[in-house]
């Protein structure tokens, strides 16, 4: 199968993570689909490394992994910080500050 | 006979296969980098091994320490002719060692400096229950408002994380200016991006408009980044490589080998064009350009305001260097087609903070604003693509960071029972009660508005002429405009302070330590410095104009 259809689903993947990011309310799925929105990136310079047959994207998705790990952990803290002082993760309820 | 020499008898040794060749690191290049990382690391261990008394004092010692040796690595780089007479690309491509590099790396580590001696006050508040408490969460874990917050608060518990967090951003802030691929950009862009996030966090009060804000610039922050990853996959699938200097050939053309793959994506521009409108849009919000602005006035309301001086002054710096070499030495090639968008970029965001600004009440939300707006007159200089455009974006960054944590500096001393008076109705009088504070404060404002003799008029001078210079005359236009929007409420808060009744119930102006007056007292001299006499640094700026490729 041609790498060109890998691009394909990671522009589809990362649409939907992108999609999902603007209409969820609940802040714990908005950051999942800033997730999905990296391993788009991902299989998309995967998919990159393949055609050119060289191995940098490969790497650059090694070090995606380890960012997005980094993220959750500071991500959940925060948000599990908001969710115990304010029993919600909705990022609507989050409107303290509105001019 | 030896053993080995009987096995020859039936064996020939065969050639010895190559070895991996271990990379060259250039550690005296990357001293400022290093030392930094190195701090943020023992601080980490200091938080584990220390007593809690203790830490504190350590932590600022050697925060301080770091900051300034790193701030001497800069300076030896720059004695030693890297920027001016020669300039290098270290650690195996990632790293360019060139004149803006230097010139924003020493920025940033001087406006950190500055940011710490904020983040290190302990005399704003009265003592509680016999410890003296600065602007962080006594402890970020406990729910506001609990008993575990009081018992916490009782035992005196401070957050000194926040050293080693501070000196982990610094260490991303000097690599993100510096980055010479596009993988060096997007780590230097989380490691400082992470700690910031966690840093807005930790307000000691108002506790719940501060995690609304680390929530909001995380999210935000992430979902820019997923963006600005997803743009460095296209570039990298256009050109085969994520280094600057090859992408910027095959922009070109100029590549001498083209094998069957790289003329197919070659080719094909929706990869380049989509790839770096992705990568912009990434920069642009970490700017706080207009259309990804929308976090700024949030997560500066809500942050420790020490915090939010930090990420105003050495964030913009930074991002701005970023963006300067991404338009510069990756995208010149290009220019025909980002130069219109970046164009339209700068009106907006210039009109935008302008006239947004305008109907604030919070004296933090009218300083985010604010900063939007100056970000505008920057892109100004950036849509220059001139030597001078380069030279006049540096030293603006350089003269607008100082006001700024300066500025933000005199926010914390102006107090009533909640912690900070914010709100632009207890300003009002300020004048009268404390002269000096609001003379000081009047200054930062006026430099903001690019009055004369200020360092905000030198600064607006030289991206203005570096644009029209550049043929952007039609923008210069449009910023003396907005400028003159601006200048409106710069001039309304002064007027508030100085020529209103003060309230009975006012706020009191807090008598802060050494390290504040030190902050706000730095901040009023470049003010005047660079207002009076900017020559000198805008021949420094000048000097230091040259991309390394």
């Amino acid at each position: 199968m041609s790498p060109v259809n890998y691009l394909y689903l990671a522009a589809l993947l990362f649409t939907i993570g992108a999609v999902g990011v603007l209409i969820r309310r609940n802040a714990i799925v908005v950051f999942m689909c800033i997730e999905l929105m990296l391993n788009a990136c991902n299989l998309a310079l995967v998919a990159f490394s393949r055609m050119h047959g060289n191995l940098d994207g490969q790497i650059i998705a090694f070090f995606t992994m380890v960012v997005a790990a980094a993220e959750v952990v500071v991500g959940l803290a925060i948000i599990v910080s908001l969710f115990r002082s304010r029993h919600s993760a909705s990022v609507d309820d989050a409107s303290l500050m509105k001019l | 006979m030896s053993a080995t020499a009987v096995h020859s008898l039936w064996t020939t040794a065969a050639e010895p296969i190559d070895r991996i060749k271990a990379p060259d690191i250039e550690y005296a290049q990357l001293a400022p980098v290093l030392i930094i990382v190195g701090a943020a690391i023992v601080g980490l261990l200091l938080e584990a091994f220390l007593p809690r008394k203790a830490r504190y004092h350590a932590q600022v010692f050697l925060t301080l320490l770091a900051l300034a040796a790193s701030f001497a690595a800069v300076i030896g780089l720059a004695q030693a002719g890297y920027g001016t007479s020669k300039v290098n690309i270290a650690a195996m491509g990632a790293i360019a060692i060139d004149g803006p590099t230097l010139f924003l790396q020493g920025t940033i580590l001087l406006a950190s400096v500055v940011a710490v001696f904020t983040f290190a006050e302990r005399r704003l508040d009265p003592e509680a229950h016999g410890n003296r408490i600065d602007s962080f969460a006594a402890q970020a874990a406990s729910v506001p408002g609990s008993e575990g917050e009081k018992a916490a608060v009782r035992a005196g518990f401070t957050t000194t994380e926040v050293y080693p967090l501070v000196l982990f951003a610094v260490a991303g802030l000097l690599v993100f200016p510096a980055a010479n691929d596009l993988l060096t950009l997007f780590i230097a862009l989380e490691v400082f991006s992470l700690p910031l996030y966690l840093l807005c966090a930790l307000a000691r009060r108002k506790r719940l408009l501060s995690q609304e804000a680390a929530v909001k610039y995380f999210l935000l922050g992430a979902f820019s980044s997923a963006f600005l990853l997803f743009g460095i996959a296209l570039l990298y699938g256009y050109a085969g490589s994520v280094s600057y200097a090859r992408i910027a050939d095959v922009v070109d053309g100029s590549v001498r080998t083209i094998d069957p793959v790289l003329a197919d994506t070659m080719g094909n521009d929706a990869l380049l064009l989509i790839g770096g409108a992705l990568i912009l849009m990434g920069l642009l919000f970490k700017v706080g350009a207009v259309p990804f602005h929308m976090w700024t006035p949030d997560v500066y309301q809500g942050a420790p305001t020490p915090v939010t001086g930090f990420m105003a002054a050495a964030t913009k710096v930074a991002a701005f260097g970023a963006l300067l070499r991404l338009l510069y030495v990756v995208l010149p090639g290009l220019s025909w087609d980002w130069r219109p968008v970046m164009w339209a970029v700068a009106i907006v965001t210039m009109l935008g903070g302008a006239i947004v600004a305008i109907t604030q009440t919070d004296i933090k939300r009218l300083l985010a604003y604010s900063s939007i707006a100056h970000a505008g007159f920057i892109l100004a200089g950036v849509v220059a693509v001139t030597p001078k455009g380069v030279s006049s974006v540096l030293f603006y960054l350089g003269a607008y960071s100082f006001v700024t944590i300066g500025a933000f500096a005199v926010v914390t001393l102006v107090r009533d029972a909640g912690g900070e008076a914010t709100h632009l109705s207890k300003w009002a009088g300020l004048g009268r009660r404390s002269p000096l504070v609001a003379a000081v404060f009047a200054v930062f404002l006026l430099a903001f508005a690019g009055i004369p003799l200020t360092s905000g008029f030198s600064g607006k001078f030289a991206v203005f002429s570096a644009a029209a210079e550049g043929g952007a005359g039609a923008l210069v236009v449009v910023g003396v405009i907005s400028s003159a929007i601006a200048a409106f409420f710069y001039i309304r808060v002064i007027v508030l302070m100085f020529f209103s009744e003060p309230k009975a119930d006012g706020p009191t102006v807090a008598v802060p330590s050494g390290m504040t007056v030190a902050a706000i007292g730095l901040g009023v001299v470049v003010t005047l410095v660079l207002g009076v006499a900017p020559q000198y640094f805008l021949d420094l700026a000048n000097q230091a104009g040259t991309f390394v490729r």
